[in-house]
C-alpha cells in the first residue's frame, strides 16, 4: 500500500520511469496525471473520453510504424505479469549440506524505481512537541486520533504549489496528488489503519394508542324518609289497592256475560251439536220401537221346537248391519268388544286381488242396527282389526297396503291415530291378522301383526310412534333346512292367521297359505317349534280353544275343519263341510261347541259332546245365493253370533238351547259348570278318540 | 280506653303494612324482583339491626349483579346519591324502614 499521506517537496523532480511490467493500480494512478500534462507522448496510457472530445485529432508519435490494414487488424496478445524482466534466472548459490552449487527457485523479482525518505514525526514525540513549542503552535483542534502531524511548512508549500499547479508542470502528478490528499487530510486518523464496522437491523417503528370506555350512565336521586312519610305512602297505598278490587268486581261479571252470549251464540251456530246428544236418545229411541219384535226375540225367544228335535239346533236371525257406504265392500274382520257387549267393529275391504279399493272400518251397536256409532274411511282395505282388551277404545287395524294402524275412538278423527310408514317396518303384503298382547314391560301398548311377506312383527306404541320388531321370518321349507344355503330357495311362507296361547305368553300358532300350521315361540326367530301339515290350502283361520289349553281348531279352503292337540302331530277330529270354510270360532261357554262358515253360505255349529262326527246345526244364513260369509264371532255374554259376508252385511243369530246345551240338572247333584268341568267335558271325549293310541303307549 | 284503641290500631297497621313498597326503581323486572325479596327477608332476618339487614343485601347484591352496591336501611334519613342507571331500588317496609339500594362502582 502506498502511504495515504505523500509530503513531497516542491521543486523536487519525481520521474516515474515507466517499467514494462506495471501493477494496474499503479496505472491507473498515471492515468489520472495524464490530465493535465497533454503533450506528453511518452505517457502512452489511453486518454479518457473528455480529451477526446476536445481534440478529435489524432497525434502519432513521429516515430509510429505505418502499417498496413492487415498488419493492424493482425492481433497480439500480451500478458502482464508479476515478473521483472531483469531479473537473474541462474543465480546458484553454494548449498553447504549437499556440498555443491545449487541454483535457487525463488528468484527476487521485486524491483525498486523510487524510494523517499518521510519528514514525519509522531506528535507525541519529543521532537514534535518541541517544534510546536517553536511555532507556539498549539493544536487542538485535531482530533485526538490524528497521530501524525504535518510540517507547518510543507503544507504551507503544498499549498502554493496547488495555486502554481498550471505554471509548474513538470511534476504535476504528485502535485495534484498531495493536493487532493491536503483536503482530505482531516480525517486521516488511523494509524493502524484500523476500521471498524457495524450494522443495526431495521427497528419495526412502534406505536401508541389508547382509547377510553364511555363511563356508565350515572344519575342522581336524592330524597329524604321518616316515619309520618312512610305511613302516609301505605296508607295511599291500601287505599289504591281497594279501588283496583272494586274496580275488577264489575268487570268480571261483565266478561261472565260476554261468556254466556258466546256460548249462546256458538250454540246457535252449531245446531246439530247442540243436539247430538238427545238426538241420540231419539234415535235409539226410534230403533228400539222399530225393532221391539226383534229385541223381544233376543232377549227371550227361546224355540220351543229344540225340545222335539232331540239333538239340532237353530239359528234365529236377529237384526241385520249395514252400511250404505260399504255395501259394496266385504266383511273382512269382526271383532266384538270387551267391554261393552253390545259393541262390535267391522272392517271394510276386499278380498279380491282386483278389485282393491277404500276400506272403512265401523263399529255398531246392537242398540241401534240402521246405522253404525263410529265410522272410519280408509285409503286401503281393512283385513284385519282386534280391540285392546284393557283398553276397548283402542283398536289395532291391519291394510291389504301392508301398513298397521290404532285407531282411538276417544279422539274422534277421520284418520288413523297411530300408522306405520312405510320406511319403517311396514308389511309388502296384506296384513292377515293383528292381535292385542300384554303391555310390555315399560307398560307400553304393543300388538303382533301377521302378513303372507313371511313376517309376523310385534308393533310397540312408544310415544307418538309405532316401533316394529320382527319375530319371525318364514319361508316355506320352515327356517331349519340342512341344505347348503347356495342350494336354499328362499320362498317366502305366506302367513294367513295366527293365535296365540292364552298362558303360555311366548307360544303362538301361524297358519299358512300352504296349509301348514307352525307353532312358534316369540323367543326363538329362526325356527318354528313344531309344523303340523294340516292342511291341503290355505289355513284360514287357528284358535285356541277357550278353556282347553292344548286345544285349538284349524279351518281351511280344503274344506275341512280340524281340531288338534298341540302336542300330536295328527289331527284329533277331522270335519268335512263340503264348501272353502272361511272361518271357525269356539264358543265362549263351552269347551265344546264351536262355529264354522262355509263360502256355499251356511253355518255349521258343532257340539262334540253330542255329535263327534256332525254339525248339530247346518243353516244358511245369507240372503243371496251369490253371497258368501267371510267371518263370524261368538258374543262374549249373549248367545248370539255375527257372521259378516261379502257384501258389507252383518247377520247377528240368536243360537237356539240346543246349541247351548249344558247338562241337564239332576236331583240331588250339583250343577257343574266352570272351567274345570268344560276341560274335563272336552278330556272325556279326547280320551275316546285316542283310547286305542293312549293304551299303545300304556 | 284510647290508649288500647290505639294500640289495636297500632298493630293492624303493622300487619296490614307489613308488605314492601317500592317508591322509587328503575331497575329491571328480573333485577327488581330479586332485589326486593332479598330486602324483604335481610329485613325479617334483621329485624332490630338495621347494620345487618344492610350488610347482607349488599352482600348479597354484590355476588349477584357486581360490585358495588351500596345500601342504606333506616326509620328517617336524607340523602342525595349518585348511582348507575337502572340500578336503583327504593322502598318502604314493614310500614317504618325505608329501604335505598344502589350501585355505583
Amino acid at each position: 500500500m502506498l502511504p495515504r499521506k505523500l509530503s513531497i517537496k516542491p521543486r523536487q523532480s519525481i520521474s516515474v520511469s515507466q517499467g514494462q511490467a506495471l501493477k494496474l493500480g499503479s496505472q491507473k494512478y498515471l492515468k489520472g496525471a495524464s490530465k493535465r500534462k497533454e503533450d506528453d507522448d511518452s505517457v502512452e496510457v489511453g486518454e479518457g473520453l473528455d480529451e477526446w472530445a476536445q481534440h478529435k485529432t489524432l497525434i502519432k508519435p513521429l516515430d509510429q510504424l505505418e502499417l498496413t490494414e492487415a498488419e493492424l487488424k493482425e492481433e497480439f496478445t500480451r500478458v502482464l505479469t508479476a515478473n521483472n524482466p531483469h531479473a537473474p534466472q541462474n543465480i546458484v548459490r553454494y548449498s553447504f549440506k549437499e556440498r555443491t552449487y545449487k541454483q535457487i527457485s525463488m528468484v527476487d523479482q521485486l524491483a525498486v524505481h523510487f524510494s523517499l525518505e518521510g519528514h514525519m514525526l509522531h506528535k507525541d514525540s519529543d521532537e514534535a512537541r518541541r517544534q510546536r513549542a517553536k511555532m507556539g503552535y498549539v493544536e487542538e483542534t485535531l482530533p485526538v486520533e490524528a497521530s501524525v502531524v504535518e510540517f507547518e511548512d510543507i503544507e504551507e508549500q503544498l499549498e502554493t504549489t496547488a495555486e502554481s499547479m498550471e505554471i509548474d508542470a513538470v511534476e504535476p502528478v504528485e502535485v495534484i496528488d498531495v493536493a487532493a490528499k491536503g483536503k482530505k487530510e482531516q480525517k486521516l486518523t488511523n494509524q493502524f489503519n484500523f476500521s471498524e464496522r457495524a450494522s443495526q437491523t431495521y427497528n419495526n417503528p412502534s406505536r401508541d394508542r389508547g382509547s377510553q370506555t364511555k363511563a356508565p350512565p350515572r344519575t342522581t336521586f336524592s330524597g329524604s324518609v321518616n316515619q309520618w312519610e312512610i305511613y302516609d305512602a301505605y296508607v295511599k297505598e291500601i287505599q289504591l289497592q281497594e279501588k283496583a278490587k272494586e274496580k275488577q268486581k264489575p268487570s268480571t261479571k261483565k266478561e261472565e256475560t260476554i261468556r254466556k252470549k258466546l256460548v249462546a251464540l256458538e250454540y246457535q251456530g252449531d245446531d246439530l251439536t247442540r243436539v247430538s246428544k238427545s238426538s241420540k236418545i231419539v234415535e235409539r229411541m226410534v230403533n228400539q220401537n222399530i225393532f221391539d219384535d226383534i229385541a223381544q226375540d233376543f232377549k227371550y225367544f227361546e224355540d220351543m221346537s229344540d225340545e222335539f228335535r232331540d239333538q239340532e239346533g237353530t239359528l234365529l236371525p236377529l237384526w241385520k248391519f249395514q252400511h250404505e257406504k260399504a255395501k259394496r265392500l266385504a266383511v273382512t274382520a269382526i271383532c266384538w268388544n270387551p267391554r261393552y257387549n253390545d259393541l262390535f267393529a267391522v272392517g271394510h275391504g276386499s278380498y279380491d286381488f282386483l278389485k282393491q279399493g277404500q276400506g272403512m272400518l265401523l263399529l255398531y251397536s246392537m242398540k241401534n242396527p240402521s246405522f253404525p256409532e263410529f265410522i272410519f274411511g280408509t285409503d286401503s282395505g281393512i283385513m284385519c282389526l282386534d280391540i285392546h282388551q284393557e283398553h276397548p277404545y283402542i283398536l289395532a287395524v291391519g291394510f291389504y297396503d301392508g301398513n298397521v294402524a290404532i285407531y282411538n275412538l276417544k279422539k274422534p278423527s277421520s284418520h288413523a291415530n297411530y300408522m306405520s310408514s312405510s320406511s319403517a317396518g311396514k308389511h309388502t303384503d296384506p296384513v292377515w291378522q293383528v292381535k292385542w298382547q300384554k303391555n310390555d314391560m315399560d307398560n307400553n301398548l304393543n300388538f303382533y301383526s301377521l302378513s303372507s311377506d313371511g313376517r309376523v312383527v310385534s308393533w310397540t306404541l312408544i310415544k307418538n310412534e309405532l316401533v316394529y320388531t320382527d319375530i319371525i321370518h318364514m319361508t316355506v321349507e320352515g327356517t331349519t333346512t340342512d341344505k347348503p344355503e347356495a342350494l336354499r330357495l328362499h320362498v317366502i311362507g305366506c302367513g294367513t292367521s295366527f293365535a296365540f296361547h292364552k298362558q303360555k305368553d311366548y307360544l303362538f300358532l301361524v297358519g299358512t297359505e300352504e296349509g301348514k300350521i307352525h307353532k312358534c315361540s316369540k323367543a326363538y326367530s329362526s325356527h318354528f317349534l313344531e309344523t303340523f301339515n294340516a292342511h291341503n290350502m290355505t289355513v284360514d283361520a287357528v284358535r285356541w280353544n277357550p278353556f282347553h289349553l292344548k286345544i285349538f281348531v284349524s279351518c281351511s279352503s280344503d274344506w275341512t275343519v280340524k281340531i288338534w292337540d298341540h302336542t300330536m302331530s295328527t289331527p284329533v277330529f277331522t270335519f268335512d263341510l263340503n264348501a272353502a270354510v272361511g272361518d271357525v270360532a269356539w264358543a265362549p261357554y263351552s269347551s265344546t261347541v264351536f262355529a264354522a262358515v262355509t263360502t256355499d253360505g251356511k253355518v255349521h255349529v258343532f257340539d262334540l259332546s253330542i255329535n263327534k262326527y256332525e254339525a248339530i246345526c247346518v243353516q244358511a244364513v245369507v240372503a243371496k245365493k251369490k253371497t258368501k260369509p267371510t267371518h263370524l264371532e261368538f258374543n262374549p255374554i249373549y248367545p248370539i253370533i255375527i257372521i259378516g259376508d261379502d257384501r258389507g252385511q252383518v247377520t247377528s243369530l240368536k243360537l237356539s238351547p240346543n246349541l247351548r246345551k249344558f247338562p241337564k240338572e239332576k236331583k240331588g247333584q250339583e250343577v257343574q259348570r266352570g272351567p274345570a268341568y268344560e276341560i274335563a267335558k272336552l278330556d272325556r271325549l279326547l280320551n275316546l278318540v285316542r283310547e286305542p293310541s293312549s293304551t299303545e303307549t300304556k | 280506653m284510647a290508649d288500647a284503641e290505639s294500640k289495636k290500631e297500632e298493630a293492624d297497621y303493622k300487619r296490614v303494612h307489613s308488605f314492601p313498597l317500592i317508591r322509587q326503581t328503575d331497575m329491571p323486572e328480573e333485577m327488581r324482583v330479586e332485589a326486593m325479596e332479598l330486602c324483604v327477608t335481610a329485613c325479617e332476618k334483621f329485624s332490630t339491626n338495621n347494620e345487618s339487614a344492610a350488610k347482607m343485601i349488599k352482600e348479597a347484591m354484590d355476588k349477584k349483579f357486581g360490585s358495588s352496591w351500596h345500601v342504606v336501611i333506616g326509620e328517617g334519613f336524607g340523602f342525595e346519591i349518585t348511582h348507575e342507571v337502572k340500578n336503583l331500588l327504593y322502598l318502604y317496609f314493614g310500614g317504618s324502614l325505608a329501604v335505598c339500594v344502589w350501585k355505583c362502582s
